[in-house]
Protein backbone atom coordinates (compact mmCIF):
# COMPACT_ATOMS: atom_id res chain seq x y z
CA UNK A 1 0.00 0.00 0.00
CA UNK A 2 1.26 3.70 -0.77
CA UNK A 3 -0.55 6.94 0.72
CA UNK A 4 -0.55 9.82 -1.66
CA UNK A 5 -2.94 12.89 -1.62
CA UNK A 6 -5.37 13.53 -4.09
CA UNK A 7 -6.98 17.70 -4.06
CA UNK A 8 -5.68 17.63 -0.02
CA UNK A 9 -6.76 14.18 0.72
CA UNK A 10 -4.89 11.87 1.92
CA UNK A 11 -5.50 8.44 0.38
CA UNK A 12 -3.95 4.68 0.76
CA UNK A 13 -3.71 3.04 -2.41
CA UNK A 14 -3.04 -0.27 -3.76
CA UNK A 15 0.51 -0.43 -5.38
CA UNK A 16 0.14 -0.60 -9.27
CA UNK A 17 -2.88 1.08 -9.55
CA UNK A 18 -3.39 4.42 -11.46
CA UNK A 19 -3.90 7.85 -10.13
CA UNK A 20 -7.66 7.28 -12.30
CA UNK A 21 -8.04 4.29 -10.49
CA UNK A 22 -7.40 5.79 -6.72
CA UNK A 23 -9.41 8.87 -7.61
CA UNK A 24 -12.67 6.83 -8.53
CA UNK A 25 -12.71 4.27 -5.66
CA UNK A 26 -12.69 7.42 -3.19
CA UNK A 27 -15.19 9.25 -5.11
CA UNK A 28 -13.35 12.28 -6.68
CA UNK A 29 -14.39 12.76 -10.04
CA UNK A 30 -11.98 13.18 -13.24
CA UNK A 31 -13.31 12.85 -16.66
CA UNK A 32 -12.29 10.10 -19.08
CA UNK A 33 -13.82 8.98 -22.22
CA UNK A 34 -11.06 6.75 -23.03
CA UNK A 35 -10.93 4.60 -19.98
CA UNK A 36 -12.58 1.43 -19.56
CA UNK A 37 -12.04 -1.00 -15.90
CA UNK A 38 -12.30 -4.39 -18.23
CA UNK A 39 -9.45 -2.93 -21.02
CA UNK A 40 -6.00 -1.43 -20.16
CA UNK A 41 -6.04 2.19 -20.40
CA UNK A 42 -4.60 3.88 -23.61
CA UNK A 43 -3.80 7.24 -22.50
CA UNK A 44 -5.95 8.85 -25.81
CA UNK A 45 -8.52 11.21 -24.96
CA UNK A 46 -6.48 13.06 -22.43
CA UNK A 47 -9.42 14.47 -20.92
CA UNK A 48 -8.37 12.97 -17.35
CA UNK A 49 -5.20 15.14 -16.94
CA UNK A 50 -4.18 16.16 -13.91
CA UNK A 51 -1.45 17.99 -12.02
CA UNK A 52 1.66 16.01 -9.88
CA UNK A 53 4.00 17.46 -7.70
CA UNK A 54 7.54 15.86 -8.79
CA UNK A 55 11.04 16.64 -7.57
CA UNK A 56 9.42 20.48 -6.56
CA UNK A 57 8.22 20.99 -9.93
CA UNK A 58 4.41 20.50 -11.07
CA UNK A 59 3.96 18.66 -14.16
CA UNK A 60 0.58 17.75 -16.21
CA UNK A 61 -0.07 13.43 -17.01
CA UNK A 62 -2.84 11.59 -18.07
CA UNK A 63 -3.93 10.00 -14.62
CA UNK A 64 -5.09 7.09 -16.43
CA UNK A 65 -1.77 6.24 -17.52
CA UNK A 66 -0.13 7.18 -14.24
CA UNK A 67 0.74 4.51 -11.10
CA UNK A 68 0.55 6.03 -8.05
CA UNK A 69 3.24 5.97 -5.73
CA UNK A 70 4.42 7.21 -1.78
CA UNK A 71 3.86 10.74 -1.16
CA UNK A 72 2.18 11.49 -4.48
CA UNK A 73 0.60 14.58 -4.76
CA UNK A 74 -2.19 14.83 -7.17
CA UNK A 75 -4.40 18.16 -7.59
CA UNK A 76 -7.37 17.47 -10.01
CA UNK A 77 -8.88 21.00 -10.14
CA UNK A 78 -6.01 23.36 -10.77
CA UNK A 79 -6.43 26.54 -12.92
CA UNK A 80 -4.05 24.78 -15.63
CA UNK A 81 -5.77 21.61 -15.31
CA UNK A 82 -9.04 23.06 -15.96
CA UNK A 83 -7.49 25.15 -18.74
CA UNK A 84 -6.18 21.74 -20.51
CA UNK A 85 -9.89 20.71 -20.03
CA UNK A 86 -11.79 22.95 -21.59
CA UNK A 87 -8.92 23.15 -24.79
CA UNK A 88 -9.70 19.83 -24.92
CA UNK A 89 -13.47 19.36 -24.72
CA UNK A 90 -13.19 22.54 -27.23
CA UNK A 91 -11.20 20.12 -30.16
CA UNK A 92 -13.75 17.10 -29.45
CA UNK A 93 -16.14 19.64 -29.31
CA UNK A 94 -15.08 20.55 -32.93
CA UNK A 95 -14.50 17.41 -33.92
CA UNK A 96 -18.45 16.23 -32.99
CA UNK A 97 -20.77 18.59 -32.73
CA UNK A 98 -23.08 16.14 -32.55
CA UNK A 99 -22.80 14.57 -29.86
CA UNK A 100 -24.75 14.25 -26.47
CA UNK A 101 -22.46 12.94 -24.60
CA UNK A 102 -19.64 15.29 -25.87
CA UNK A 103 -22.06 17.95 -25.57
CA UNK A 104 -23.00 17.06 -22.05
CA UNK A 105 -19.49 16.44 -21.07
CA UNK A 106 -18.27 20.06 -22.18
CA UNK A 107 -21.32 21.83 -20.18
CA UNK A 108 -19.97 20.08 -17.34
CA UNK A 109 -17.03 21.52 -17.94
CA UNK A 110 -17.78 24.83 -18.36
CA UNK A 111 -17.10 24.52 -22.28
CA UNK A 112 -20.76 25.47 -24.52
CA UNK A 113 -18.80 27.06 -27.97
CA UNK A 114 -15.91 26.06 -29.51
CA UNK A 115 -13.58 28.64 -31.44
CA UNK A 116 -12.47 25.76 -33.45
CA UNK A 117 -13.61 24.69 -37.36
CA UNK A 118 -16.71 22.09 -37.02
CA UNK A 119 -16.19 18.59 -38.05
CA UNK A 120 -18.66 16.04 -38.14
CA UNK A 121 -17.12 12.96 -36.74
CA UNK A 122 -18.79 10.79 -34.62
CA UNK A 123 -15.79 8.99 -33.97
CA UNK A 124 -13.13 10.25 -31.19
CA UNK A 125 -10.84 7.44 -31.81
CA UNK A 126 -10.34 6.46 -27.93
CA UNK A 127 -10.10 3.19 -29.17
CA UNK A 128 -12.13 1.58 -27.06
CA UNK A 129 -14.09 -0.63 -29.13
CA UNK A 130 -10.59 -1.94 -30.67
CA UNK A 131 -9.37 -2.46 -27.66
CA UNK A 132 -12.43 -4.12 -26.72
CA UNK A 133 -12.82 -6.45 -29.37
CA UNK A 134 -9.06 -7.88 -28.83
CA UNK A 135 -8.48 -7.76 -25.05
CA UNK A 136 -12.41 -8.72 -24.26
CA UNK A 137 -13.68 -10.98 -26.82
CA UNK A 138 -10.16 -11.71 -28.43
CA UNK A 139 -11.06 -11.55 -32.24
CA UNK A 140 -9.84 -8.23 -33.03
CA UNK A 141 -11.95 -7.43 -36.14
CA UNK A 142 -11.36 -4.25 -36.53
CA UNK A 143 -8.77 -1.95 -35.69
CA UNK A 144 -7.06 1.91 -36.09
CA UNK A 145 -6.06 1.82 -39.69
CA UNK A 146 -4.05 5.05 -41.75
CA UNK A 147 -2.81 8.11 -39.41
CA UNK A 148 -2.44 11.50 -38.47
CA UNK A 149 -6.31 12.96 -39.97
CA UNK A 150 -7.09 10.06 -41.90
CA UNK A 151 -6.81 7.95 -38.83
CA UNK A 152 -9.97 5.91 -38.20
CA UNK A 153 -11.55 2.51 -36.55
CA UNK A 154 -12.56 0.32 -39.73
CA UNK A 155 -11.83 -3.13 -40.45
CA UNK A 156 -10.15 -4.74 -42.64
CA UNK A 157 -9.98 -3.37 -46.79
CA UNK A 158 -13.26 -1.74 -45.08
CA UNK A 159 -15.34 -4.67 -45.71
CA UNK A 160 -18.10 -6.78 -43.24
CA UNK A 161 -14.90 -8.50 -41.28
CA UNK A 162 -14.46 -12.39 -41.39
CA UNK A 163 -13.64 -12.19 -37.46
CA UNK A 164 -16.10 -10.33 -36.15
CA UNK A 165 -18.71 -12.49 -34.31
CA UNK A 166 -21.40 -9.57 -33.93
CA UNK A 167 -21.72 -9.25 -30.23
CA UNK A 168 -21.63 -5.43 -30.30
CA UNK A 169 -19.09 -4.99 -27.51
CA UNK A 170 -18.16 -2.19 -29.80
CA UNK A 171 -21.45 -0.50 -30.00
CA UNK A 172 -21.91 -0.58 -26.02
CA UNK A 173 -18.41 0.36 -24.79
CA UNK A 174 -18.10 3.08 -27.71
CA UNK A 175 -17.99 6.31 -24.95
CA UNK A 176 -19.64 9.10 -27.21
CA UNK A 177 -22.15 6.29 -28.98
CA UNK A 178 -20.90 6.54 -32.34
CA UNK A 179 -21.26 2.55 -33.19
CA UNK A 180 -24.54 1.54 -33.74
CA UNK A 181 -26.27 -1.66 -33.12
CA UNK A 182 -29.97 -2.65 -33.88
CA UNK A 183 -31.77 -6.43 -33.60
CA UNK A 184 -34.47 -5.98 -36.03
CA UNK A 185 -36.38 -9.94 -36.62
CA UNK A 186 -33.91 -12.47 -36.91
CA UNK A 187 -30.76 -10.01 -38.52
CA UNK A 188 -28.78 -7.71 -36.35
CA UNK A 189 -27.37 -4.88 -37.66
CA UNK A 190 -23.81 -3.23 -36.62
CA UNK A 191 -23.00 0.32 -38.26
CA UNK A 192 -19.80 1.56 -37.50
CA UNK A 193 -18.91 5.06 -37.79
CA UNK A 194 -16.92 5.19 -41.05
CA UNK A 195 -18.49 6.05 -43.82
CA UNK A 196 -16.61 3.83 -45.86
CA UNK A 197 -17.72 0.65 -44.39
CA UNK A 198 -21.45 -0.80 -44.91
CA UNK A 199 -23.46 -1.83 -42.52
CA UNK A 200 -22.52 -5.34 -40.56
CA UNK A 201 -25.26 -7.39 -40.58
CA UNK A 202 -25.76 -10.72 -38.51
CA UNK A 203 -28.05 -13.95 -38.22
CA UNK A 204 -29.59 -14.02 -34.92
CA UNK A 205 -30.66 -17.97 -33.41
CA UNK A 206 -34.05 -18.63 -32.59
CA UNK A 207 -34.55 -20.11 -29.68
CA UNK A 208 -36.44 -23.86 -29.80
CA UNK A 209 -38.66 -23.18 -27.13
CA UNK A 210 -39.92 -19.88 -26.94
CA UNK A 211 -39.09 -18.82 -30.74
CA UNK A 212 -37.35 -15.52 -29.89
CA UNK A 213 -34.47 -14.30 -31.38
CA UNK A 214 -31.64 -13.99 -29.05
CA UNK A 215 -28.39 -13.99 -30.26
CA UNK A 216 -26.05 -13.78 -33.41
CA UNK A 217 -25.49 -17.63 -34.60
CA UNK A 218 -21.54 -16.36 -35.10
CA UNK A 219 -21.33 -15.12 -31.24
CA UNK A 220 -22.64 -18.27 -30.49
CA UNK A 221 -20.80 -20.53 -32.25
CA UNK A 222 -17.63 -18.81 -30.82
CA UNK A 223 -18.32 -19.61 -27.22
CA UNK A 224 -19.07 -22.90 -27.63
CA UNK A 225 -15.61 -23.45 -29.88
CA UNK A 226 -13.30 -21.28 -26.86
CA UNK A 227 -15.54 -22.83 -24.09
CA UNK A 228 -15.80 -26.33 -25.73
CA UNK A 229 -19.16 -26.64 -25.63
CA UNK A 230 -21.73 -28.56 -28.08
CA UNK A 231 -22.85 -26.35 -30.51
CA UNK A 232 -26.43 -27.89 -29.73
CA UNK A 233 -26.07 -25.63 -25.92
CA UNK A 234 -27.04 -22.57 -27.27
CA UNK A 235 -30.02 -23.92 -29.18
CA UNK A 236 -32.20 -22.79 -26.35
CA UNK A 237 -32.38 -19.17 -24.76
CA UNK A 238 -31.32 -18.79 -21.45
CA UNK A 239 -34.97 -17.75 -20.56
CA UNK A 240 -35.88 -21.51 -21.48
CA UNK A 241 -32.95 -23.14 -20.30
CA UNK A 242 -34.14 -23.74 -16.86
CA UNK B 1 0.96 -9.34 -67.19
CA UNK B 2 -1.55 -10.63 -64.43
CA UNK B 3 -0.60 -12.34 -61.28
CA UNK B 4 -2.49 -15.41 -60.46
CA UNK B 5 -4.01 -16.05 -57.01
CA UNK B 6 -1.86 -18.97 -56.88
CA UNK B 7 1.80 -17.45 -57.83
CA UNK B 8 0.94 -14.83 -55.31
CA UNK B 9 0.58 -16.75 -52.66
CA UNK B 10 3.31 -19.04 -53.09
CA UNK B 11 5.69 -15.87 -53.62
CA UNK B 12 4.24 -14.71 -50.07
CA UNK B 13 5.06 -17.99 -48.41
CA UNK B 14 8.59 -17.66 -49.75
CA UNK B 15 8.86 -13.97 -48.67
CA UNK B 16 7.32 -15.40 -45.14
CA UNK B 17 9.83 -18.35 -44.99
CA UNK B 18 12.61 -15.99 -45.02
CA UNK B 19 11.82 -14.49 -42.18
CA UNK B 20 10.89 -17.43 -40.25
CA UNK B 21 7.43 -16.59 -40.12
CA UNK B 22 8.60 -14.37 -37.23
CA UNK B 23 5.79 -12.13 -35.88
CA UNK B 24 7.88 -9.35 -35.13
CA UNK B 25 9.50 -9.06 -38.89
CA UNK B 26 5.58 -8.20 -40.18
CA UNK B 27 7.04 -4.51 -41.38
CA UNK B 28 10.00 -6.09 -43.30
CA UNK B 29 8.08 -8.68 -44.88
CA UNK B 30 5.39 -6.48 -45.81
CA UNK B 31 8.14 -4.53 -47.29
CA UNK B 32 9.57 -7.13 -49.46
CA UNK B 33 5.93 -8.00 -50.83
CA UNK B 34 5.86 -3.91 -51.51
CA UNK B 35 9.07 -4.38 -53.61
CA UNK B 36 8.04 -7.40 -55.67
CA UNK B 37 4.57 -6.33 -56.26
CA UNK B 38 5.26 -2.09 -56.21
CA UNK B 39 1.89 -2.67 -53.98
CA UNK B 40 0.82 -4.98 -51.13
CA UNK B 41 -2.12 -7.25 -53.02
CA UNK B 42 -5.06 -8.01 -50.73
CA UNK B 43 -4.73 -11.68 -51.04
CA UNK B 44 -0.55 -11.32 -49.95
CA UNK B 45 -1.67 -9.04 -46.58
CA UNK B 46 -4.39 -11.63 -45.90
CA UNK B 47 -1.57 -14.75 -46.51
CA UNK B 48 0.76 -12.96 -43.90
CA UNK B 49 -1.77 -12.09 -41.52
CA UNK B 50 -2.73 -16.14 -41.66
CA UNK B 51 0.94 -17.20 -41.59
CA UNK B 52 2.00 -15.36 -38.93
CA UNK B 53 -0.88 -15.71 -36.68
CA UNK B 54 -1.68 -12.01 -36.46
CA UNK B 55 -5.28 -11.12 -36.65
CA UNK B 56 -5.77 -9.24 -40.21
CA UNK B 57 -7.16 -6.05 -39.01
CA UNK B 58 -3.71 -5.38 -37.05
CA UNK B 59 -1.81 -6.34 -40.54
CA UNK B 60 -3.92 -3.88 -42.16
CA UNK B 61 -3.04 -1.55 -39.32
CA UNK B 62 0.17 -1.75 -40.29
CA UNK B 63 -0.32 -1.65 -43.74
CA UNK B 64 -2.47 1.79 -44.01
CA UNK B 65 0.17 3.43 -41.33
CA UNK B 66 3.28 3.73 -43.16
CA UNK B 67 3.50 5.67 -46.45
CA UNK B 68 5.59 3.09 -47.97
CA UNK B 69 2.91 0.48 -48.22
CA UNK B 70 0.16 0.74 -50.79
CA UNK B 71 -3.01 -0.99 -51.02
CA UNK B 72 -3.54 0.22 -54.64
CA UNK B 73 -1.50 -0.93 -57.79
CA UNK B 74 1.53 1.35 -58.65
CA UNK B 75 2.74 2.42 -61.37
CA UNK B 76 5.94 1.05 -63.24
CA UNK B 77 7.33 4.74 -63.01
CA UNK B 78 7.22 6.55 -60.06
CA UNK B 79 7.05 10.93 -60.52
CA UNK B 80 7.97 13.19 -57.56
CA UNK B 81 7.39 16.25 -57.85
CA UNK B 82 8.88 18.62 -55.66
CA UNK B 83 6.75 21.07 -53.97
CA UNK B 84 8.98 22.67 -51.63
CA UNK B 85 9.68 26.27 -51.12
CA UNK B 86 12.53 27.17 -53.38
CA UNK B 87 10.81 24.83 -56.65
CA UNK B 88 6.92 26.45 -55.30
CA UNK B 89 8.42 29.94 -56.10
CA UNK B 90 9.61 28.86 -59.23
CA UNK B 91 6.40 27.30 -60.89
CA UNK B 92 6.58 23.84 -59.13
CA UNK B 93 2.65 23.82 -58.99
CA UNK B 94 2.23 24.69 -62.83
CA UNK B 95 4.60 21.83 -63.35
CA UNK B 96 2.92 19.83 -61.70
CA UNK B 97 -0.44 20.54 -63.29
CA UNK B 98 0.86 19.63 -66.48
CA UNK B 99 1.70 16.58 -65.91
CA UNK B 100 -2.04 16.03 -64.47
CA UNK B 101 -3.07 17.20 -67.24
CA UNK B 102 -0.54 14.81 -69.79
CA UNK B 103 -1.22 12.02 -67.59
CA UNK B 104 -5.18 12.65 -67.19
CA UNK B 105 -4.65 12.14 -63.37
CA UNK B 106 -4.71 13.94 -59.95
CA UNK B 107 -1.64 13.99 -57.47
CA UNK B 108 -1.13 10.65 -55.64
CA UNK B 109 -2.63 8.82 -58.25
CA UNK B 110 -1.70 5.85 -60.89
CA UNK B 111 -2.63 6.11 -64.42
CA UNK B 112 -5.10 3.19 -66.00
CA UNK B 113 -2.43 1.49 -67.85
CA UNK B 114 -0.48 1.13 -64.56
CA UNK B 115 2.47 3.41 -66.17
CA UNK B 116 2.92 6.15 -63.74
CA UNK B 117 2.22 6.70 -60.21
CA UNK B 118 2.34 10.49 -59.54
CA UNK B 119 3.05 12.36 -56.05
CA UNK B 120 4.31 15.35 -54.53
CA UNK B 121 7.42 15.96 -52.49
CA UNK B 122 8.22 18.64 -50.19
CA UNK B 123 12.07 19.57 -50.82
CA UNK B 124 14.29 17.20 -51.88
CA UNK B 125 17.52 19.18 -51.54
CA UNK B 126 18.00 20.26 -54.57
CA UNK B 127 16.62 23.84 -54.41
CA UNK B 128 19.64 25.21 -57.31
CA UNK B 129 18.02 23.13 -59.87
CA UNK B 130 14.13 23.76 -58.76
CA UNK B 131 11.49 23.44 -60.47
CA UNK B 132 12.96 19.55 -59.81
CA UNK B 133 11.23 16.15 -60.96
CA UNK B 134 12.34 12.91 -59.89
CA UNK B 135 11.31 10.21 -62.14
CA UNK B 136 12.30 6.99 -60.70
CA UNK B 137 15.04 8.83 -58.83
CA UNK B 138 16.42 10.55 -61.54
CA UNK B 139 16.56 13.99 -61.13
CA UNK B 140 15.13 16.40 -63.86
CA UNK B 141 16.26 19.76 -62.57
CA UNK B 142 14.65 23.10 -64.21
CA UNK B 143 11.29 22.21 -65.60
CA UNK B 144 9.00 23.94 -67.56
CA UNK B 145 5.37 22.99 -68.65
CA UNK B 146 6.58 22.65 -72.26
CA UNK B 147 9.29 20.28 -71.58
CA UNK B 148 6.71 17.71 -69.62
CA UNK B 149 5.55 16.21 -72.45
CA UNK B 150 8.89 14.86 -74.32
CA UNK B 151 10.43 13.72 -70.48
CA UNK B 152 7.17 11.59 -69.95
CA UNK B 153 7.66 9.80 -73.57
CA UNK B 154 11.15 8.81 -72.34
CA UNK B 155 9.28 6.54 -70.18
CA UNK B 156 7.56 3.06 -71.50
Amino acid sequence: MVTLSIDGREVQAEEGATILEVARDNNIYIPALCYHEEVAPYGACRLCMVEIAANGREKLVASCLYPVEEGLRVKTNTERVINNRRMIMELLLARCPDSEVIQDLAKQVGVDKTPFKLEDKQCILCGLCVRACEEVVGVSAISLVNRGVNRQVASPFYEAPDACIGCGSCAYICPVNAIKMEDIGDTRTITMPNPKMKKIEFKLKKCKVCGKYWAPERQLEYIARIAGLAPETFDVCPDCRQ
Amino acid sequence: MRITAKQLKQKAKSILDNYQRDQGMLVSILQDIQAEYNYLPKEAVVEVSQALGAPLSQVYSVATFFKAFSLEPRGRHLINVCLGTACHVRGAVRVLEAIERELDIKSSRTTKDLKFTLETVNCVGACALGPIVIIDGEYHGQMKTDKVKALLENYT
